[in-house]
């Protein structure tokens, strides 16, 4: 009797277990069912597959520019398959190592990009011909440290610069300011005023100030390309003093924004501003979609504001996603073409007029039908470009430069850091692992 | 039927029924614990390979210029997290637990509603305080203005002298139930027979509370004590939810699950560093370890002597 229960209780165990070892073997199997996809033949018909973290964007691609592609192209079809932004890099490299990912790979800016094609999984572009309607400011984030291979079609940046209330401008009598006297001259006459806050910005989420404020009038200070690339080449360092005066504007803001800007975080800051109490925001082109949605005054904006009159000046211009190519993938030359219409200006202009606020990378002269988008773009005649100062080379090492710049500008805005003390903290943490 | 057993059979049914917990608990605790902790002497090489490094990384973890301050800031952060946790939350829920024993007028529903944060989401709970304390359009503000107040009002959550306090005790306001039902719990198992010998020797309702009850209720005040202590030091979720990964305003809510987080798993351009990663987790685990111990060999010993 014994025995019986034993026998009874030991078998109930094996299979317990086995039941739980099972689902992993289908699994296991299922990647080399897949038929082995011939080659096709010219005018066969081929599915090319994105990959890629904008799902916001999905019906834009599946109603405009993938059906625009495919009238000019019937034998290729192509299906946009996004993942969650947050998981994108995760899944993207399980499916690169086992083989399952698509055709072509949104790429994101920089080292996320440049170690998928060390790793030999996006294919070089460099016998792409229309490669060359690309500024190299526009390919610097998808090329390779000697600029030897560019892998990446580059699809779109944001610029960045101050929304201001157009409505409490002129309810003020306030004009649009070119410098920073006349900045801060605006500011003081709507602090001044006191129904707005004037630079409706918080502190709380720390990438604001360092994002919508450091990369946003720093480079009016430090030269656009001439001082970023002066921090790779060490040529320059966080404790110059055009660095320092960046850091010093920004922690002369704190009293021209909303009181217990410490605790403000971003999506407050937004809702300030399009709530209509305050004034200027600054931000980047990102933001004209939402802003046009929910604000029901007029809007305008203006570029950081130079030192004097008739300075140069310099925009942060984001290079922010890009199109590669899977080295594995069985279609090269359907997405070959795919890429190479990807650096026309037809795309070019589908792109940026369906997605208001991220502006094709290309030469292309293309007209936009947002005034603010088509106002962001035109900076880009009128000033140098330059992209964040913290993202090519310079955020490898430990302690990470971009966090550290999160931090000091928040504190320096916050007074609890000065700005020389910002400056010393942050070129000792770059100098700790970063030889030029 | 089996008469004759001159020896006792290896009882393999305690086997059997142990071998479901004993597998799953080796294979998902125990095993990833080990191997975490082995992780934790290796560093990753150029081509992805492992290298043993020794006590390399914990030399790097107590010295290095960019890991020993935000170590040793985390280690500060989570002690202070801790200590408000003990003061406040626990006299708190030592308080309500003996009035809701004391036998008050609708106790059971007092009950429910202290215990109610406790089952919200932390994400809910973040949410909620943050817009309470919002500069903006929080409540708070105008509640302290009601009452002539206003000025003592601060961006809590924003201020580095504040905001790991204003962060605990919103943690305070969701865990309280949890101490709280477990001396209610204790409270109410105390016999009605000493109770009642005591009252008619004469004490009043402190002596009884501090001379009976209490020590009876030790074990209790041990047990609260090692789960505050260990829920402490695995602390992450509300922080992660009201501050984020970088632990703001300059780390001053930084504490070590945010620390862990941010190394093992890096943040916005920051790469994960999963062998540093694992060396704070390896220093998590032998500061709970050491906490426990101590518990387990001073506190528990000590009550069980009581008890007899």
């Amino acid at each position: 009797m014994r025995k019986h229960i034993m026998l009874i209780m030991f078998v109930t165990l094996a299979l317990l277990l086995v039941s739980c070892g099972t689902p992993a073997t289908p699994e296991a199997t299922e990647a080399p069912e897949v038929p082995d996809e011939v080659a096709p033949e010219p005018g066969e018909e081929v599915t090319l597959t994105i990959e890629s973290w904008r799902n916001d964007d999905l019906t834009i691609w599946e109603d405009t520019i993938i059906p625009a592609f495919e009238a000019q192209h019937p034998n290729i079809k192509v299906v946009f398959a996004p993942t969650a932004p947050a998981e994108y890099n995760g899944v993207l490299n399980t499916k690169l190592e086992g083989g399952t990912a698509g055709d072509l790979i949104t790429c994101r800016p920089f080292d996320t990009s440049l170690g998928l094609f060390d790793q030999g999984h996006l294919a070089s572009l460099n016998d792409l011909a229309g490669m060359d309607n690309f500024s190299d400011v526009a390919k610097s984030a998808w090329i390779t440290d000697d600029s030897s291979d560019v892998f990446c079609v580059p699809m779109a940046s944001v610029i960045h610069g101050f929304f201001y209330n157009a409505d409490a401008f002129s309810e003020l009598g306030l004009e649009e300011p070119t410098t920073r006297d006349e900045f801060f001259a605006v500011a003081d006459a709507i602090k001044a005023d006191g129904s707005y806050d004037a630079i409706g910005m918080g502190t709380a989420d720390q990438w604001e100030a360092a994002t919508m404020g450091f990369q946003n009038v720093g480079p009016n200070y430090w030269l656009g390309e001439e001082g970023r690339l002066g921090l790779i080449a060490g040529t320059e360092q966080y404790t110059d003093q055009q660095y320092v005066d960046t850091w010093a504007e920004l922690a002369s803001w704190a009293e021209y924004m909303p009181s217990g800007f410490e605790a403000i975080k971003y999506p407050d800051a937004q809702s300030l501003f399009t709530l209509g109490r305050s004034a200027i925001y600054p931000t980047g082109s990102w933001e004209i979609s939402v802003f046009e949605d929910q604000a029901d005054f007029e809007m305008g904006i203006f570029p950081p504001p130079v030192e004097s009159a008739g300075d140069t000046c310099f925009i942060s211009d984001h290079t922010d996603i890009a199109l590669g190519m899977n080295t594995a993938s069985e279609n090269a030359d359907a997405a070959k073409i795919f890429l190479e219409w990807m650096t026309t200006a037809e795309f070019a202009e589908m792109y940026s007029n369906s997605l208001p606020g991220f502006f094709t990378l290309s030469n292309h002269d293309i007209s936009l039908d947002n005034p603010l988008a088509q106002e962001f773009m035109s900076w880009r005649g009128d000033c140098e470009e330059t992209i964040r100062n913290s993202y090519q080379i310079l955020s490898r090492g430990e302690p990470n430069l971009e966090n550290e710049l999160w931090r000091v500008s928040a504190a320096v805005i916050n007074g609890t850091l000065t700005p020389e003390e910002a400056a010393q903290e942050i070129q000792d943490g770059l100098d700790s692992w970063y030889a030029p | 039927m089996e008469e004759k057993q001159t020896r006792k059979p290896f009882p393999t049914h305690i086997l059997v029924f142990l071998a479901p917990a004993a597998i799953i608990y080796t294979l998902f605790m125990v095993y990833p614990l080990l191997d975490s902790l082995r992780l934790s002497f290796f560093t990753i090489g150029e081509q992805n390979q492992e290298i043993f490094v020794g006590i390399q990384n914990y030399i790097t973890l107590f010295t290095d210029t960019n890991y020993a301050p935000r170590f040793l800031g985390a280690l500060k952060n989570n002690l202070a997290f801790f200590a408000i946790h003990m003061v406040v939350q626990n006299s708190i829920a030592l308080l309500l637990a003996a009035l809701l024993a004391s036998g008050i007028r609708g106790s059971s529903i007092y009950r429910s509603v202290l215990f109610l944060p406790t089952v919200l989401s932390v994400v809910i709970i973040g949410f909620i305080w943050q817009l309470i304390l919002n500069p903006l359009w929080g409540v708070s503000e105008s509640i302290l203005e009601a009452v002539s107040l206003g000025h003592l009002f601060q961006p809590w959550l924003g201020l580095p002298e504040t905001a790991l306090i204003t962060v605990s005790l919103i943690s305070v306001w969701q865990f309280v139930g949890i101490p709280m039902i477990l001396f209610f719990a204790a409270l109410i198992g105390i016999p009605e027979e000493l109770l009642e010998a005591a009252r008619v020797d004469g004490a009043s309702g402190w002596q009884t509370f501090w001379r009976i009850k209490f020590p009876l209720i030790l074990p209790a005040v041990g047990i609260v004590a090692i789960l505050t202590f260990v829920g402490n030091f695995n602390a992450f979720d509300l922080i992660y939810t009201m501050k984020g990964a970088n632990a703001g305003p300059d780390f001053a809510t930084d504490i070590m699950g945010t620390l862990f987080y941010r190394t093992f798993f890096g943040q916005q351009l920051q790469l994960g560093n999963p062998t540093m990663g694992a060396t704070v987790a390896a220093m998590m685990f032998l500061i709970i370890l050491t906490g426990v111990l101590l518990y387990i060999f001073l506190w528990q010993r000590r009550i069980q002597e009581i008890e007899m």
